[in-house]
């Protein structure tokens, strides 16, 4: 076994002052490494030098898959995230096998167990837990060390010594301290090796802190089925035997022979360190939002270590979470980022059996509602809790085909299907809702791009497993995006649990790691002004990113108006030539036609126009227009200049149309002037950018001709002269009726509210999210507290960043006379003949 | 070796963008990246006929506008699976024109 080693690797030059401050680490686990990456990945490296102290002689390794290891289906080679030639590589100073053993806090040095004494700048503690021994007698040897035969199961040394012993030719048979999921795990790893396995927990039933007591039963059915004797409601009060083990003792039952024992009953976080310094600690060491030790300017603490707000997490997803945020905090990359909690989800193969649990395992209050399917002799178990129509809890067992689509219900808070038995079950829903498996090799996923199951499913077997990576090598949701679900389900399916975390689907643009409030915060803060600029400041290794360019673009443009430094190539080629590519590579035109209204001389224009291009399609529009196909790029000007009306944005990521109904004036029913309306609104807000394309209507009845209720803002004219607003509706790829946002007397309300939310949109939505899922995701109630009460105080800021989009607006069609590039119109149709639009 | 044809000023080609050119009977696209290198691939995508002139840029990659394949500016290889485009050589003689090799390479 290797002894302690120490790496010191990229010693400055002497004589060349190191002017970067201390990082000390300790612990050198998942938390710990994670956070470093985190912090590198932040440009750590300019601002620390790093020191790491690990307990465990080796480099940094996956302890979750330390189950695999026991049952042999992984060598213990292959679990390790970073190899000590990453730290090498890194400039990282590893101690490794050395132990820290206090911290002066005062004078801030570190003191190790081989008698180094480290100084810090910022220190940061993730020294994880330990297997709790629950007290019973004949543990330890006269000498005090724990009696030969003995396990705990936490580190990679306990998983080879377990193996070793398993494999002894005379040992058969041993008894798992615990029936939760490690000792679940345990056991039938041991059985691997040819052990026989009694579980003896206390608890009523298995794995009693993520599910109830039915769900637990069923558990046992399986587990006992797999060939695991199950003894629950006992304790073992007694090891036996003298020098080696023989069996234990249970407090109410026979005695078990067996030839070892392995203790999982529970963890406990190490915080000895922690309590002989000086910090505070409660259940675990006490830190907050910003991940900072309790009453400390430059301790930190993450991982299982950690107690937040209460909670101590004894998984690995939030201290993810915790890692990103401490990462922000320490390099200074966002100092605004905080960590608030993680909602725990669990989805695990326990013992061979799929299991996922989420929230409460049953219900709580006389309200809760509890839907519950049981099929025994199938093992399969299902249960959730439901709470003023939002999910609060799931419990899965041995099918979690739901899974995906139940954990996005539960972290989101997403409003649930009236028929709650859809949410356990397909019924005959739509075709992302199908199980998974049961899609044939053929099916289509994407419609879009045409991608197959199949095809993904190759991509993953190839060593793809992110969810984004699948889709970026088959295009898979690239296109409408409506397939996203089911592209993560099927990527999931085929990589049959391993799929990673992937960070970068908080990204705003894929080329630039920040979420979009970080990205627009960096933005403003070092005055950024042109997509090039953010590439240099943002970017990892300050590299152009052609899929993040026109994002930015778009965000920037709404962001800085007339401050903003356009650059062409940041542009897609629809906003280049302010035209809408189609197949053949030709554009089609759209004047603008406001509120779908039009006259004699605009159409004979038109008409015109039509005529002397030789337009081979005319075709009205669903956004009440008419649009002209199959223009050349190189006679885009001429056409405009012939026309002579203003685009009527049919190309880009902004607002297009308002669409209206006839309305008062003339219809029999109708109450409100909606046209005049909706050509207000089309004056006031045409061509301003947006995260996606935005359509709107106004009609001028609850009849709703101009289906006001499935635009992004539909406006309804409404008896007593009111109006009412809806947002987040959809019919297109998703069909969503909009969220009723508010009801006003007065159409100069409309108009406000209208810009204040579609600015908080603007501000707040992904890149490409349109509103059906910016407004379901945020919740109604939330936009209506800030766009309608002010509750948060944004709304004079939002009324005032949109009006510098709309003064800043210049109809584009002008440039024409005066292209902005060289070649800005010139063709780049291929000399071969493509599938031409078809002329009719 | 040929000495190339002469596509004219680099002018033509604004930083970041690509332009198409005719040149043998075949179409060229000739991309200018930020850092003021070229990169000359065939100009049609391999996947539905695209203009690859019109696509979106970086120092690596082009996006063809149609349905967003991706190529390799320095080899033509695509990155999501699509048949790949051919690579030409190009550069700038010392006035700044821009000349174009067609032998594949
Ligand atoms: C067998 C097994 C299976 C698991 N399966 C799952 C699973 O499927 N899903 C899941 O989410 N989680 C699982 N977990 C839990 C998960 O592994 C932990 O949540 C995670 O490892 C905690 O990370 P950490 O860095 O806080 O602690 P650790 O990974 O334990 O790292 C702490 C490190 O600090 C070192 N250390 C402690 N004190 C000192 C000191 N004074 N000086 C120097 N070094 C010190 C320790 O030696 C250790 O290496 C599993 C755990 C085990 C043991
Ligand atoms: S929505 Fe009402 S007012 Fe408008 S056209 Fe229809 S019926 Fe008439
Ligand atoms: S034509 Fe180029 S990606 Fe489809």
């Amino acid at each position: 076994m290797p002894g302690p080693v120490s790496l010191t690797k990229g010693r400055r030059p002497p004589g060349k002052p190191d002017t970067r401050r201390r990082l000390v680490v300790i612990g050198n686990g998942m938390a710990g490494a994670r956070a470093v990456e985190e912090i590198l990945a932040r440009g750590g490296a300019e601002q620390f030098t790093i020191t790491m102290f690990g307990d465990e002689p080796y480099g940094n390794y996956n302890r979750i898959m330390l189950s695999h290891v026991l049952s042999g289906e992984e060598s213990d080679a292959d679990i390790f995230l970073n190899s000590l030639h990453w730290y090498q590589d890194n400039n990282i100073t590893l101690h490794a096998g050395v132990r820290v053993e206090r911290i002066d806090r005062f004078t801030k040095y570190v003191f190790a167990n081989n008698g180094h004494v480290v100084p810090y700048d910022v220190l940061i503690i993730a020294t994880g837990s330990q297997s709790f021994m629950p007290p019973m007698d004949g543990l330890y040897t006269p000498s005090g060390s724990i009696k030969p035969g003995v396990f705990t199961f936490r580190t990679i040394d306990d998983t080879r010594n377990m193996v070793e012993h398993a494999q002894y030719e005379d040992h058969y048979r041993a008894v798992v301290i615990g029936g939760g999921l490690l000792g679940l795990e345990a056991a039938r790893g041991l059985q691997s090796h040819g052990i026989e396995v009694d579980v003896v927990h206390s608890g009523a039933h298995l794995m009693n802190a993520q599910m109830g007591p039915d769900g637990g039963a069923i558990l046992r059915r399986s587990v006992e089925a797999l060939g695991i004797r199950v003894h629950t409601g006992s304790r073992t009060t007694a090891v036996l035997g003298a020098d080696r083990v023989t069996g234990v003792r249970l407090r109410d039952r026979p005695d078990i022979a067996c030839d070892m024992v392995v203790v999982a009953a529970g963890i406990r976080p190490n915080v000895d360190l922690a309590v002989l310094s000086g910090l505070h600690v409660e259940r675990a060491t006490v830190v907050d939002d910003q991940l900072r030790v309790v009453d400390e300017d430059s301790i930190y603490a993450v991982g299982e270590c950690v107690q937040h707000r209460g909670e101590v997490y004894g998984l690995v997803a939030p201290l993810w979470e915790q890692a990103a945020v401490l990462a922000d905090h320490v390099t200074g990359a966002d100092t605004t980022a905080a960590y608030l909690g993680s909602r725990t989800a669990t989805k695990l193969k326990v013992a061979g059996v799929e299991v996922a649990s989420m929230g409460l395992t049953g219900p709580e209050r006389e309200t809760d509602e509890h839907i519950v399917f049981s099929e025994p002799s199938r093992g399969v178990f299902k249960s959730i809790v439901i709470r003023d129509n939002k999910m609060v809890g799931a419990t899965l067992l041995g099918d979690s085909r739901k899974v995906a689509y139940l954990t996005q219900a539960f972290d989101k808070g997403l409003p649930l299907p009236e028929e709650r038995i859809s949410l356990m079950f397909d019924l005959g829903g739509p075709a992302e809702e199908q199980g998974v498996a049961e899609l044939s090799d053929d099916a289509q996923v994407c419609n879009c791009n045409g991608v197959s199951k199949k095809s993904l499913v190759d991509v993953v077997r190839g060593g793809c497993n992110t969810v984004a990576g699948a889709m970026d090598a088959t295009r898979a949701g690239k296109g409408c995006g409506s397939c996203k679900l089911l592209v993560k389900q099927v990527v999931e399916w085929a990589a049959d649990g391993s799929v990673e975390e992937d960070p970068a689907a908080s990204y705003y643009v894929p080329g630039i790691p920040l979420d979009k409030a970080s990205l627009m915060a960096a933005i403003r803060k070092q005055g950024l002004r042109s997509v090039s600029a953010v590439f240099a400041a943002l970017a990892p290794g300050s590299a152009e990113d052609a899929k993040s360019k026109m994002g930015l673009a778009s965000l920037m443009k709404m962001m800085l108006a007339d401050q903003y430094i356009d650059e062409r190539d940041a542009r897609f080629i629809n906003d280049r030539v302010h035209a809408n590519i189609q197949r053949d590579g030709t554009f089609s035109v759209v004047p603008q036609m406001k509120g779908g209204v039009t006259s004699v001389q605009q159409l004979r224009r038109i008409a015109d126009v039509a005529e002397k291009h030789n337009i081979p399609l005319i075709k009205l529009t669903g956004g009440q227009r008419i649009d002209l196909l199959g223009v050349p790029k190189e006679d885009l000007p001429q056409v405009w200049a012939d026309l002579d009306m203003p685009s009527g944005y049919a190309y880009g990521k902004s607002f297009r149309t308002v669409k209206t109904c006839v309305g008062k004036d003339f219809c029999r029913y109708g109450t409100g002037d909606s046209t005049k309306l909706g050509i207000e609104i089309e004056s006031q807000f045409q061509g301003i950018e947006a995260p996606a394309k935005l359509k709107l209507a106004v009609s001028g009845c609850p009849r709703n001709c101009a289906e006001s209720l499935v635009k992004d803002v539909g406006v309804v004219a409404v008896e007593g002269g009111r109006w009412e607003i809806y947002v987040g509706g959809a019919a297109g790829a998703h069909i969503r009726k909009g969220d009723l946002l508010a009801s006003v007397d007065d159409p100069e309300k409309v108009k406000v509210l209208t810009g204040r939310f579609m600015q908080y949109y603007r501000e707040n939505a992904n890149w490409l999210e349109r509103t059906y899922s910016f407004v379901p995701r945020v919740g109604i109630d939330h936009i209506r507290a800030v766009v309608v009460d002010d509750a948060q105080g944004l709304a004079a800021g939002l009324d005032a960043a949109m009006q510098a989009s709309v003064d800043s607006y210049v109809d584009p069609w002008t440039e024409r006379d005066d292209p902005l590039t060289p070649g800005q119109f010139r063709t780049s149709l291929p000399l071969t003949v493509l599938p031409q639009v078809p002329v009719r | 070796m040929n000495a190339g044809y002469n596509l004219g000023p680099v002018d033509q080609v604004p930083f970041g963008e690509g332009r198409a050119f005719g040149v043998d009977g075949v179409q060229v696209a000739v991309f200018r990246l930020r850092d003021g290198s070229l990169r000359a691939l065939s100009a049609v995508c391999p996947h539905k006929g695209g203009p690859i002139a019109d696509g979106t840029i970086d120092q690596d990659l082009v996006l063809c506008p149609l349905h967003q394949n991706a190529f390799r500016l320095d080899t033509g290889c695509s990155t999501t699976g699509a048949e790949p485009l051919t690579s030409y050589d190009v550069q700038t003689d010392n006035h700044q024109n821009i000349i174009l090799r067609m032998s594949a390479w």
